[in-house]
């Protein structure tokens, strides 16, 4: 009775433990998601910017096992991240430069050109191998020319750039950032980006993505980012998200001929006619919120399944939401053109100015000198915050530090962080990184002089009268917030608003980028040498050919000839005759 | 390949697009084929219509397309990396789409446009390429056995001379112009501004619309195209280098790729659940304490971060020298006795 009792109670026991602690289900096929989502925000110029953003998560660890089973999450990738030891990817191709001064902050920017940066796993040995075949395999799978990053224009930040995943610590020697200014994108760049979606270009979203109207426009930037998550709220387990972003602003006078008032159709000359079937998520959201406290001033038709309230970068914004997935939708019509009307035009004056906005130019004159000037101005009334500015500047241009001054509001500011690397020839870019204070409605103006190299006669592209570039300056900041920010469920808020972890609703993050500059470098003529060898040819031919002439040429005295036959045959005759010959 | 660079050039790539797109209608796929462009003329900002490359005026066909994948761009076509593709000596970490791989089976389809000379072809401006290096690379690619045969067309000017010296076995060469001749463009268009399209690749590219997959044009059909009347130069070609007669050889054999298929009759179930291709994760183990988000902008460990101490390095050979001269000239000077006196 009591074994019995014992045996019982020991299976009770065993069936009521379950599943083991510290163990997940092995052999359940670990889930993978894909959401799809458009935000169509119209910005205070009249323009609207458009950002697609489809994001697939996928709850399995790359790093370990050989995963040999992709479904939605693209195998091209995956076994990037678990070949080379990539602990988060993002990559950038852009065409165009965001006006963070007329069109606000940026949800997400990126440089123009090309860029890249990565962060390797503890265990990666060696960085630099792995860098370079990573940007290699790039290079291949988007049809950029990113095989042309080497140590020449990669650096390594040591403030900015912070792994915006799941980090276990951040040893800065595994991260590398390298831009690349000069990179065209065009089609052959968006087509293996559409491949890469689970629903290709055919269904869902992505069928607005049509070449001739996305490359027509002020701004296009697509980006690959690939990072660790946390897998539900406990964050005891991560999963691997893949997030693909496409932004474009189309122009009010080129693309909108003149009038403020948008359509899908009249963006991407298409609509919208069903989800992607793969997708658990599908939605439109377009920004409606009034500026300056207002009524509203912009109507959205067709009428939204739902409007959403969300404070994104730190002001309270109201979207309304076109829920792809709900029946409703699609019952009227067979497609969805979503109009966006103005009720009553808008004043330029109401535009509103960004906390935080950038500029760069170059100054001086000649093709000796010059000097890099950056502005940052601070709009805050009353709040101070810091930024880090990275600047990236190529070994040609010789910055000389002793000539860098900060200066805001009259006195000179100095940073609390400087990292200054400089530059190798021909094998390292300078690194600049400083850590500034900004006080409040303040602007900084920080210059810096450089001289210019002579570079040796073959390492001048073929088109060097065009100038070279120098990457964007990257700024980083902690943006004091209108509205606090509550802690959100990752899982249920709109993508746009959860790409940088938020630590402290008080603030939020934000990455601007300044302009690219375009610098002259002094040039040779290339058609020199060719002018020189006729030149002096021609001047040594006919000078020193004279002279030699002259010089060496002998005089004799000519026999006259003796004639023709029909002259001697006379002659014959007149010596008969006796008369002297001719 | 497309040479040159320059918006003035948009011809060039207008060419190398049109046999592109011919070949790929015809079965070609992206991974067979090399694509480069030396410039970009599709998202170039003085193109009225970003993201088209025309072919006829009046806009009417883009060979541009949706879906390019151009493998060289820009900087990247240079002479050295064309002839890497040719003999097959490329660096190790070169994706798979930036090569040749071929064997000795492939028939090898190879256009060229440009500018070019008497006897060269100008890359980019900067550099050009001669007869004698093509045809020195295509007897490496022979003697790797990187062809079963190679068609080489060439459009520039006095392009016959590119393929006069040629030496290995089974090259078919065909030109646009003789030499001494200059090859002229087509038709400019007033929207675009410039010249669209080279004549002799304009009448190639009318030619190849009428083939399809399954068509037996021979290459004497395309030796007859763009006759002196229309195309003002007198195209050239070569076949004494070839094995075969030119009348038996299709158009298809080097530009399309007819693959063969097989008709089955009988049904294959494809069984839903198929043991063993589940994916067999091995066993997670959970983190004992939850993972955490980097902060983005630490302001305080960036303020502390200590800067990396330097790694010691012996003294180099210039200090210890300096400080063994000085040290010899003090003793020299007051003498050994009195060292001393000063320790």
């Amino acid at each position: 009775g009591g074994m019995a009792a014992a045996v019982l109670l020991l299976l009770l026991l065993l069936a009521a433990a379950g599943p083991a602690p510290g163990r997940a289900d092995a052999g359940r096929e670990r889930r993978d998601a894909l959401r799809e989502e458009l935000l169509l925000s119209p910005l205070p110029t009249g323009d609207v910017a458009a950002t697609f953003q489809f994001r697939t998560r996928w709850d399995a660890d790359l790093q370990r096992g050989a995963v040999s089973h992709y479904r939605l999450f693209p195998k091209a990738l995956g076994r990037l991240v678990a070949a080379l030891g990539v602990r988060e990817l993002h990559l950038a191709l852009t065409q165009g430069f965001w006006r963070t001064r007329y069109w606000g902050q940026p949800p997400l920017q990126a440089p123009a050109g090309a860029e890249l940066w990565v962060w390797f796993q503890p265990t990666v040995t060696d960085v630099d191998k792995a860098w370079k075949e990573l940007s290699n395999i790039l290079s291949g799978i988007f049809c950029a020319s990113l095989n042309f990053i080497d140590s020449t224009n990669t650096v390594i930040p040591t403030a900015s750039f912070k792994p915006l995943g799941l980090a276990n610590g951040t040893d800065h020697h595994l991260l590398r950032y390298a831009v690349l200014p000069r990179e065209v994108v065009c089609t052959e760049n968006l087509t293996p980006w559409k491949k890469l979606l689970p629903c290709g270009s055919k269904a869902g979203l992505a069928v607005l993505l049509k070449a001739e109207r996305l490359f027509h426009s002020s701004y296009h930037s697509q980006a690959v980012h690939i990072r660790p998550i946390c897998r539900d709220a406990s964050c005891l387990a991560l999963s691997w998200e893949l997030r693909q972003t496409l932004t474009v602003v189309f122009d009010f006078f080129s693309s909108g001929q003149g009038k403020k008032d948008w359509s899908l159709f009249k963006m991407f000359s298409r609509t919208l006619t069903d989800a992607c079937p793969l997708a658990s998520q599908s939605k439109v959201y377009v920004d409606i919120s009034p500026k300056n406290k207002e009524k509203e001033l912009l109507e959205v038709s067709p009428p939204p399944t739902s409007v959403h309230e969300a404070i994104v970068q730190g002001d309270r914004r109201t979207y309304a939401v076109y829920d792809l997935l709900s029946p409703s939708l699609f019952n009227t019509s067979r497609s969805l053109n979503v109009q966006l009307k103005w009720k009553r035009p808008q004043d330029s004056s109401e535009m509103p100015i960004p906390t935080l906005h950038a500029q760069r130019y170059v100054g001086g004159y000649g093709l000796q000198t010059g000097e890099i000037c950056t502005l940052i101005y601070n709009t805050h009334p009353y709040r101070a915050f810091p930024v880090i500015l990275l600047e990236t500047v190529p070994w040609y241009l010789r910055l000389y530090v002793h000539t860098l001054t900060i200066i805001t509001k009259g006195k000179e500011n100095k940073p609390s962080y400087i990292h200054y690397q400089p530059a190798q020839d021909r094998s390292r870019p300078h690194l600049l990184e400083m850590l500034i204070q900004l006080p409040a409605n303040s602007v900084t103006k920080i210059t810096i002089q450089f001289e210019r190299a002579l570079l040796k006669w073959t390492e001048y592209p073929p088109d060097p009268n065009h100038g070279f570039y120098v990457g964007s300056s990257v700024l980083s900041a902690l943006v004091p917030s209108v509205t606090a920010m509550k802690d959100m469920d990752v899982e249920q808020s709109p993508l746009f608003t959860s790409l940088f972890p938020s630590s402290d609703g008080s603030s939020y993050f934000v990455r601007l980028y300044t302009e690219p500059l375009l610098v002259n470098l002094p040039t040779p003529d290339f058609s020199m040498p060719y002018n020189v060898i006729c030149l002096t040819c021609t001047v040594v031919a006919v000078c020193y050919g004279s002279f030699y002439n002259l010089l060496t040429r002998t005089f004799h005295v000519e026999e006259p000839s003796r004639g023709g036959l029909a002259k001697r045959l006379a002659n014959v005759i007149r010596k008969f005759r006796g008369v002297p010959p001719l | 390949v497309c040479t040159s660079r320059f918006w003035f050039n948009y011809r060039h790539v207008a060419n190398t697009l049109s046999v592109y797109r011919s070949v790929k209608r015809l079965g070609i796929p992206d991974s067979h084929i090399v694509l480069m462009l030396a410039d970009d003329m599709a998202c170039n900002p003085r193109n009225p219509k970003p993201a088209t490359v025309f072919s006829h005026k009046n806009m009417e066909l883009n060979v541009y397309g949706d879906d390019v994948e151009v493998d060289y761009r820009s900087y990247e076509v240079t002479v050295e990396n064309f002839l890497r593709v040719l003999t097959g000596r490329i660096p190790p970490s070169t994706p798979r789409s930036k090569r040749l791989l071929s064997d000795d089976r492939s028939n090898i389809l190879i256009y060229m446009t440009g500018h070019g000379g008497n006897g060269f072809l100008k890359f980019q401006d900067s550099e050009e390429i001669t007869n004698v290096e093509l045809a020195d690379a295509f007897e490496q690619m022979w003697q790797k056995r990187r062809y079963n045969e190679l068609l080489f067309i060439i459009d520039t000017c006095q392009g016959a001379s590119m393929y006069e010296r040629f030496y290995s076995p089974n090259i078919m060469a065909l030109a646009s112009s003789q030499v001494g001749e200059d090859s002229l463009s087509h038709q400019p268009d007033l929207g675009i501004g410039v010249h669209l399209m080279d004549r002799y690749t304009f009448y190639v590219l009318e030619f190849l619309e009428e083939i399809h997959p399954a068509s037996q044009t021979n290459m004497n059909d395309l030796f007859q195209v763009c006759p002196k009347s229309l195309c003002v130069s007198t195209p050239g070609h070569r076949t004494d280098l070839f094995q075969r007669d030119p009348q038996n050889v299709l158009i298809t054999d080097f530009f399309g790729s007819v693959r063969k298929v097989e008709i089955t009759a009988e049904t294959l179930s494809l069984d839903r659940d198929v043991p063993g291709l589940e994916s067999k994760f091995p066993e997670e183990e959970l983190a004992t304490e939850p993972l955490k988000y980097a902060e983005q902008l630490p302001v305080a460990q960036i303020i502390h971060q200590k800067p990396k101490q330097k790694d010691w390095h012996p003294p180099g050979g210039f200090i210890l020298g300096l400080w063994a001269l000085i040290i010899m000239v003090f003793f020299k000077t007051y003498g050994i006795k009195h060292m001393k006196h000063v320790f």
